[in-house]
């Protein structure tokens, strides 16, 4: 048996050696102590963060598509402290208090972006996201202009564990049955568009109607028909058809048509951008508005108007009615600070297409900032029911329990006598929010956990 | 009644411009035996004759308000047409009617891309097998349409139809129904008046020159025509541009109609493949009248009466037509044994 003991020697030599170790084991800690940031999809390491722009620059949607884009390159320019800041010197919280954004990009890193072609499609659109979030690393992706498109994008960033704020998509299944934890629209949607536009077209035009319904054959169009048919009956109204056209059909005349015979004394358009534009077009070249049904004057409706295709359509959109998000002619300050930062930037007036958008990278960005981080579930809780104004339409809500925001309603005319070509719409009523809110439990759809993409 | 009329107008217009599509289609693959997938982008780029000649007409002077500024602080531009400040009256009229006065352009610049097309790609490809045809020539369609993309943009361009004939006509009123009953726009009767003076123009120049008979005599048998000392390619180019003007002319007037953009040619391609196929490939008269009988037969299963009992009926017509006469009748209604059966 051999007998050990502990020299001197031996005890400094194990010293040093759980020394040596100890510093050698803590030295990849000591470089990484700030790693617990990588815990989540894309989380930026460097001096930027990237966004992800992914708009619609082809397709039929892609007037709205060109001006969104504009309005996020202006955003970006205004987070990074350039430019006359815009809307960040209007946008307060509910109390009052100033955005915590302070021109020094969102979290101290400057902010750069990627762009893509959703082609308003749902699959070019899903492909542009992946490639953003994959390749790019993107921390959230915006745009978008076709509600396809967005419900496809926003379960993409769902399962890819991103945030998704929405651009122009009016469909209520985007925050209905279709709504998820990472995603936020700042647009209104079908429903309320119908909630306002009812009783104003009865008050103009009598209980007495019977519309048509011409609706694009897809997501969007269901919803816009079935939210206009059920605020128009409720005011009396009659359906005498609702006719599914194929979107993108270009000449519509075919079924322009049948509304000839059908009774009817009001068509309701429930086509967007370019479809739009040929709709109406068409719709007035075949002599509607000038024809009378029933001893009443022929009316046409669009219940989603744009000034981009308002400008479109020209002429005969002159005393049409429609709903719309947000217009530049509001003398609110936020919107006419964005309106003068992207005017002087672009020569003319933005859309509701590149308002929204220009929103929603500032109310994302803002709570990034507040949240002190990119992670997405800490952005969803800084956003879920979060109360802000100065961003145009006055006090809005983002209602937690199915991520829509809740604000006031525009009801447009085109306008008789334009003084400029984009003086095209008048703002004929301001429905309050208490009129246009709803229960979030009537469409549907369930927000699912919030993902952080790990 | 109403209807039923308004329908079979709707159906001659949209079958007008399927019908001289079409005939360009077919005038090419009777002669040069080419199946020609950049046929659509030629309706494209005569579409967007119109546009570049409004361009043209409609480029301003700007000058700035004195006192008058924007919402967004600028001066507000003034903005006058140059045409207008230098001839008056005429400027003026040159703006408003630019669709139909941009013919004009239309028609040497279509005569000039049909040569170049014939001259420098397609008659590389006159003995090769049809797919290697379709290959190239569907190449051909998407590199024009991206050029016009890179310059003219990816958006529609509206373009309007003269003032005077921009309004709808009473055609109940002359019929005898009650004023107002029954409308239709001047510019689509227009459109198909036009489709058929351009179609007889085509029948009577082949039919009753001297040039026209030389190539339906070629059409019928090259080689003996050949032999005969005349040079055949050299005509069957002039007729490769011939359908090019045609197919530019059907574009540039659906303008009003439909506001063009990058990728309207490819849009009418298909159809007027499936309108070929019908109406008997190499046959003019078959082209021409399955194009007016499928625009017929489109606008027709639009009626809610018809979608009710077949529903998407409206979407799916032109193609079940197709699979019908490919079925029953493989040669189309009115083409030639050989062409394609056996």
């Amino acid at each position: 048996m051999t007998k050990k003991t502990l020299s001197r020697r031996t005890v400094l030599k194990a010293g040093a050696g759980t020394t040596a170790f100890a510093l050698a084991g803590s030295g990849p800690f000591h470089f990484i102590r700030d790693a617990w940031a990588q815990d989540y999809r894309n989380a930026p390491t460097g001096s930027t963060v990237t966004l992800g722009f992914n708009v619609p620059q082809t397709g039929p949607y892609a007037d709205e598509g060109a001006d969104e884009l504009r309005a996020l390159k202006l955003a970006a320019k205004h987070l990074n402290g350039e430019g006359d800041g815009g809307m960040l010197n209007t946008f307060v919280y509910k109390n009052g208090e100033k955005t915590a954004l302070d021109g020094n990009g969102i979290n101290g890193k400057k902010v750069e972006f990627v762009t893509g072609d959703t082609q308003t499609k749902s699959d070019a659109a899903r492909a542009s996201a992946k490639r953003m979030i994959e390749a790019d690393g993107v921390v959230m992706v915006t745009g978008g202009s076709s509600s396809g498109v967005a419900v496809a994008v926003q379960g993409l960033c769902q399962e890819m564990g991103v945030i998704f704020m929405s651009g122009l998509t009016h469909s209520n299944d985007t925050t209905g049955k279709d709504k998820r934890r990472n995603g936020f629209r700042h647009f209104f949607n079908s429903y309320m568009s119908g909630a306002a536009l009812g009783p104003v077209l009865a008050n103009a035009y009598g209980t007495d109607r019977v519309a048509y319904h011409l609706t694009a054959d897809y997501n969007w169009g269901y919803t816009t028909e079935e939210s206009v048919k059920q605020f128009t009956e409720a005011q009396g109204w009659e359906t005498a058809a609702a006719v599914r056209t194929p979107l993108g059909a270009g000449d519509f005349s075919q079924y322009i048509t049948p509304v000839l015979n059908s009774d009817a004394d009001v068509l309701v358009l429930n086509h967007y951008g370019k479809d739009m534009v040929n709709s109406l077009t068409q719709a007035v070249q075949f002599g509607l508005l000038d024809k009378q049904v029933n001893g009443k004057q022929f009316q046409v409706v669009v219940p989603l108007y744009s000034r981009l295709m308002a400008q479109g359509a020209g002429d005969a959109v002159k005393g049409i009615y429609g709903s719309t998000n947000w217009h530049w002619s509001l003398d609110d300050e936020g919107s006419k600070a964005f309106v003068k930062s992207f005017g002087q930037e672009y020569g003319f007036p933005p859309s509701q297409a590149a308002h929204t958008c220009y929103v929603q990278a500032l109310l994302y960005a803002d709570a990034c900032q507040r949240a002190g981080t990119f992670r997405p579930c800490a952005v969803v809780e800084e956003l879920e029911d979060f109360e802000f104004d100065g961003l145009g339409n006055g006090p809005t809500l983002y209602r937690g329990a199915d991520h829509q925001c809740f604000k006031d309603v525009l009801v447009v005319k085109g306008k008789e006598n334009p003084e400029s070509e984009f003086d095209v719409l008048e703002v004929v009523e301001v429905t309050p929010v208490e009129k246009v809110t709803y229960d979030p439990e009537i469409f549907g759809g369930q927000l699912g956990p919030c993902n952080d993409g790990v | 009644m109403e209807v039923f009329l308004l329908q079979l107008l709707n159906g001659l217009d949209k079958g007008g411009a399927y019908a001289m599509i079409a005939l360009g289609l077919t005038l090419i693959f009777g002669t040069l035996g080419v199946v020609n997938f950049a046929h659509g982008a030629l309706f494209m780029l005569g579409a967007f004759c119109a546009v570049t000649f409004n361009a043209l007409v409609s480029m301003q002077q700007v000058t700035l308000h004195p006192t008058e500024t924007t919402a967004w602080g600028t001066p507000v531009e003034i903005k006058t047409p140059y045409v207008e400040l230098w001839f008056g009256d005429f400027g003026r009229f040159l703006v408003e009617f630019s669709v139909p006065v941009s013919i004009l352009l239309a028609v040497p610049v279509m005569l000039l891309i049909g040569l170049a097309m014939e001259r420098g790609l397609i008659r590389h490809f006159y003995k090769r097998p049809h797919i290697e045809q379709i290959l190239v020539t569907f190449g051909l369609a998407i590199v024009l349409q991206e050029i016009v993309k890179i310059f003219y943009g990816a958006n529609p361009i509206p373009q309007s139809a003269p003032p005077s004939v921009d309004q709808a006509l009473d055609i109940g009123g002359l019929l005898g129904f009650p004023p107002g009953e029954i409308v239709y726009p001047y510019w689509r009767l227009i459109y198909f008046l036009f489709s058929a003076v351009v179609i007889g123009a085509v029948f009577a120049f082949l039919r009753y020159t001297t040039f026209g008979m030389v190539v339906r005599a070629g059409m019928a048998d090259r080689e003996t025509v050949t032999l005969l000392g005349i040079n055949i390619d050299r005509r069957f180019t002039i007729v490769f541009a011939l359908a090019a003007i045609v197919a530019g002319l059907a574009g540039l007037m659906y303008t009003p109609i439909l506001s063009p953009d990058y990728h309207m040619g490819m849009d009418f391609l298909v159809i007027s493949f499936v309108v070929v196929v019908v109406g008997g490939m190499g046959s003019l008269p078959g082209a021409v009248a399955a194009g007016f009988l499928l625009g017929i037969l489109q606008s027709f299963a639009s009626l809610n009466e018809v979608k009710q009992i077949f529903p998407g009926i409206d979407q799916i017509i032109l193609y079940l037509v197709a699979v019908v006469v490919l079925l029953v009748r493989p040669r189309g209604l009115m083409g030639q044994k050989g062409v394609m059966e056996t």
